[in-house]
């Protein structure tokens, strides 16, 4: 089934299904379905990472380098993981200021500069074209394998075919046609194109099917599963060579060099700015991409391996090339229909790549390199075109024609010359060198114009001598001698060991090499220029605009660095131009309702409308000519640097303030919550003395009763009522003499009588006045208080208050039955220290502190809350601290507590 | 914003640990000419640490849409 109409018919079935989806996709846009709305379809997208020389170009590396093809991948997979600190920002920044390319967002981040944005476009055109090239060479090279089945030839064989009967000239302009019908059907603000992401999801699942197919087919239908072709492929020396790679440093900083490569290729590469950036529907998706993507590598690198063993077991050495292994394989197993789907998932692999690179690449052609020129020109055409909306959707089918021309003249008369994967690196090491300008400008306000063109001018300078135009002198346009000898015969300037730096790889890899010395000079141009030049105000504004993207209120308001005077009508007429009268009415009325406008004809031609009607330019003409556009039409004053700093300081002030504001309400919420603290514990407090002020006078009150009720009692029961009313009377008194002591304490009127006291004379009187209750419990007492204690200052009777206190709560924490409690004097310094001790339940550790906090009881489980006001330990503490001292407790449950405190001695001592 | 912060912390960290995975000196423990289960140990361990790099991916961004 193999002969050459089938093949043709089934390949060009294929374009026109792509054809088909796109048509549908666009369609369905239009209704406002989308069909591409959701993160499986954004992560296939981004697959249009792998082509052809993932499809054909992997397992000809591995038979070369075993792990080598891995980096290519695991690169994209670590740059994943950063899409949310990096591609998101990207994102963000690319919607918010309409940025449709590379080149746009480069040009726009460093002052909406021309010459960058023309730069970054020369870069990309001359670094991308061979990439595309490639492409054609393996859509081109497959053909020629399948049509000549079932010989299998080397994939070499394209000696010299006319142009007009070599198929891959044909598919490269059917791929024009398609890039053409779907890439610029009209001129969208937006820059997105649903139909073709939506052809490229469905070629990514295309291709990743063949390549899983024939993955499947080789491992198990030709071997016997992995362990039978490692096992195989093991026993030959030649292959198990591959099993690992070289251990020596230049192939490990290769390895690292490759991944870094990638890292930045998948960010950078403009057919991956395009579908992750610009194509991206929701940020939101990223969330399911960042790992879906890398998991598709994943999948489709499983079986690279197998492919690999089963062909150079299957092919004598060097019959074959392992590019096309797999396409060979099952060719010579004579599964012809596998091979056909084979062959159509690299044409997928190929296509992909070239619809959209195609696209961006003419994207950046017409808006950076040719409308700046265009714009610069005084001819009368361009000032008085009335709609110049065709001339940009012909400018850009040019280009895409253009792009393809040269990717075909390319592979014609060079890339056919050389291997699949050196092409690919070539391109990816091109495109890293937009590392620093991107990178940097989006997390840096400091890199300027300047340093991105001296860093971007001269990374390029480097790669093009160390890999592009060694990769000429190979295919032959001129002579080679200056790889081996040098120019001038200078050693130390052979491009493929500049300065003597030789890693890679393997020893014949020189991608390393170039990556080192262009990225080292990039890097070293970009810190430099940005550090030693000025940015300009619009420098500056589009710098803070780019860091700051994701503060809530921006840095800087753009309407605010715009001064000058333009009219509406004018404004309007240079927006028709470009978008055509009718969308650019439902641009005005769109801005007039957002903005509370009765009317278009109300809205005036202020900063606010001046940046919205740029920014509408922006999507269609790009950043840098858009600025030029509307400066055009607005007399505009120049704003100083100085101006800028200004405005940038004001908001930083701004800033600043509310932190602090913020701040204060932090702090007066948490002042607010303890004042609520405060008051829940004042009301338990109210209710504990007013509970603990009943309990006597509801006693004294019954005994009151019974005796006035019974006048005849005997006269001893008499005395034992009147000596409980007594009792509690006393009790009632001293609980108001503490609540009294107390408030006295707590407002600071408290009168205390300072004289010089002896210790022992306070101990003793304390012990005294609690004798009857130690003894009430038979509670065993015990005193060490050293002999010559030296007299301390203080108020005599709140110190025996103190002791009181302490030694009444140790009786009451003491159990009922072998109570003990001991007490301590010492001096410790120049204080005097005192320790009362009981063996009582303890306190838990979380409760030591706060008993001392006024209205603070501690409630113990079983026991409920022991009885007393809670002032007592807060009393203490206050006398104690009015006489300088410190008290605290030391206790572990269950095994008593020790209340200690310290007084400071008599001076006159 | 904190739980973008927190999520956006968890990742740089894959990154890096991604980044000690894939390269050397790591890489060296794994670079001998072995079999494991049938597979060279290299690339049993290439497969093996960029799934687990996916998977912690994964977990870091799932739920919540």
């Amino acid at each position: 089934m193999l002969q050459t109409g089938v093949i043709l018919l089934c390949s060009f079935g294929y374009i026109g299904i792509l054809f088909a989806i796109a048509f549908y996709g666009d369609k369905a846009a239009e209704s406002g379905r989308s069909i591409i709305s959701n993160p499986y379809i954004y992560a296939l997208s981004l697959a249009v990472y792998c082509t052809a020389w993932t499809f054909y170009g992997s397992v000809g590396r591995a038979a070369e380098t075993g792990v080598g093809f891995l980096p290519i991948y695991i690169g994209p997979t670590l740059m994943m993981t950063l899409g949310w600190l990096v591609l998101r920002k990207i994102i963000r920044i690319s919607k918010s200021h309409s940025i449709t390319s590379i080149a746009d967002f480069i040009a726009s981040r460093y002052g909406k500069s021309s010459v960058l944005g023309g730069i970054v476009t020369v870069m990309a055109v001359v670094g991308v074209v061979p990439y595309i090239a490639l492409q054609l060479k393996a859509i081109s090279a497959s053909y020629l394998l399948i049509k000549h089945y079932p010989h299998l030839g080397s994939a070499q064989l394209f000696s010299d075919i006319p142009v007009f009967r070599d198929t891959a000239f044909y598919v490269a302009m059917m791929l024009a046609v398609f890039a053409i019908a779907f890439g610029t059907r009209n001129l969208e603000a937006t820059e997105r194109h649903e139909g073709i992401v939506a052809a490229i999801a469905f070629e990514s699942i295309v291709k990743l099917l063949a390549f899983l197919a024939v993955g499947i087919f080789v491992t198990f239908g030709l071997f016997r599963g992995f362990g039978d072709i490692f096992s195989r492929a093991g026993a030959v020396e030649n292959i198990r060579r591959l099993w690992t790679m070289d251990t020596s440093a230049a192939a490990y900083s290769g390895w690292s060099m490759y991944i870094f490569v990638s890292m930045m290729a998948v960010l950078l590469l403009p057919r991956q700015f395009q579908v992750a950036v610009v194509e991206n529907v929701d940020e939101k998706h990223l969330d399911k991409a960042i790992w879906l993507f890398p998991l598709y590598l994943l999948a489709i690198n499983i079986f690279v391996l197998p492919v690999t063993f089963g062909g150079l077991l299957r092919f004598a050495p060097g019959s074959v090339d392992a590019d096309t292994f797999v396409l060979t394989l099952p060719m010579a197993a004579h599964r012809e229909g596998l091979a056909l789907f084979v062959f159509i998932g690299g044409l997928s692999a190929a296509t992909g790549m070239v619809i959209v690179e195609t696209m961006a690449l003419s994207t950046m052609i017409c808006n950076d390199l040719v409308m700046p020129v265009l714009l610069r020109i005084p001819h009368p055409f361009f000032s008085r075109q009335k709609d110049l909306g065709g001339l940009l959707l012909a400018i850009r089918r040019g280009s895409i024609v253009l792009i393809l021309l040269m990717g075909y003249a390319y592979f014609h008369f060079i890339a056919r010359f050389l291997a699949l994967v050196s092409i690919g690196m070539v391109s990816f090491t091109a495109v890293a060198q937009f590392a620093p300008a991107v990178i940097g400008g989006i997390f840096w306000k400091r890199g300027t114009r300047a340093g991105a063109l001296w860093g971007l001018v001269g990374g390029f300078g480097v790669w093009a001598y160390t890999l592009f135009l060694p990769s000429l002198a190979e295919a032959g346009l001129f002579s080679g001698r200056f790889i081996l000898e040098g120019p001038w015969g200078i050693g130390l300037l052979r491009p493929y060991q500049l300065l003597g730096l030789d890693i890679g790889f393997t020893p014949t890899d020189h991608i390393a090499n170039a990556v080192c010395w262009s990225l080292l000079i990039n890097l070293a141009g970009y810190l430099g220029g940005s550090l030693f030049s000025r940015p300009t105000a619009l420098e500056h504004a589009q710098a803070a605009l780019f860091v700051d993207i994701f503060r809530k209120a921006p840095v800087v308001d753009r309407t605010s660095l715009w001064r000058g005077e333009t009219s509406i009508r004018e404004l309007q007429a240079l927006l028709a131009r470009f978008l055509g009268e009718k969308r650019t009415l439902e641009a005005l009325q769109q801005y007039a309702v957002r903005h509370r406008f009765s009317s278009v004809e109300k809205i005036p031609a202020d900063a606010g409308f001046v940046t919205y009607a740029e920014q509408l330019l922006a999507g269609t003409v790009g950043s840098a000519s858009a600025r030029v556009l509307v400066s055009s039409v607005a007399k505009e004053e120049p704003i100083s640097i100085d101006e800028v700093m200004d405005i940038l300081d004001e908001t930083r002030q701004a800033i600043a303030y509310s932190h602090r504001l913020e701040k204060l309400t932090v702090e007066l919420r948490a002042a607010n919550e303890r004042l609520q603290e405060l008051d829940r514990m004042k009301d338990e407090f109210i209710s504990t003395v007013t509970h603990e002020l009943r309990t006597p006078l509801t006693s004294i009150r019954s005994i009151a009763e019974i005796l006035s009720e019974n006048t005849n009692l005997p006269p001893e029961k008499q005395r034992a009522f009147s000596a409980i009313i007594l009792k509690e009377s006393e009790r009632l008194s001293r609980l108001i003499a503490q609540v009294l002591d107390f408030q006295k304490m707590d407002s600071g009127m408290m009168e205390w009588r300072v004289t010089d006291i002896d210790a022992l004379g306070v101990i003793g009187d304390a012990l005294n006045a609690t004798r009857q209750l130690i003894q009430e419990k038979r509670i065993h007492l015990e005193t060490f208080v050293a002999s010559d204690l030296p007299r301390v200052r203080g108020d005599r009777d709140r110190l025996i208050q103190v002791m009181v206190n302490l030694i009444s709560n140790a009786v009451k924490f003491c159990p009922d039955h072998g109570g003990r409690i001991v007490i301590r004097a010492t001096t410790d310094g120049d204080h005097l220290r005192v320790e009362v001790q009981d063996n009582g339940i303890g306190i838990q550790p979380e409760d030591q502190k706060i008993i001392f906090e006024k209205f603070r009881q501690i409630r113990h489980s079983g026991r409920g809350r022991p009885p007393g006001s809670g002032l007592g330990l807060a009393i203490v503490k206050s006398i104690i601290d009015h006489h300088g001292g410190r008290i605290w407790v030391e206790s572990r449950p269950g095994q008593g507590a020790t209340f200690c405190f310290t007084l400071p001695l008599s001076r006159n001592d | 914003m904190t739980r973008d912060k927190l999520k956006n912390g968890r990742l740089v960290a894959v990154f890096l640990i991604g980044l000690v995975l894939f390269n050397y000196p790591l890489l060296s423990l794994f670079n001998m000419d072995r079999l494991f289960l049938g597979v060279p140990l290299f690339y049993v361990y290439m497969f093996a640490a960029w799934l687990a790099v996916i998977v912690l991916t994964a977990w870091i961004t799932r739920g919540r849409s």
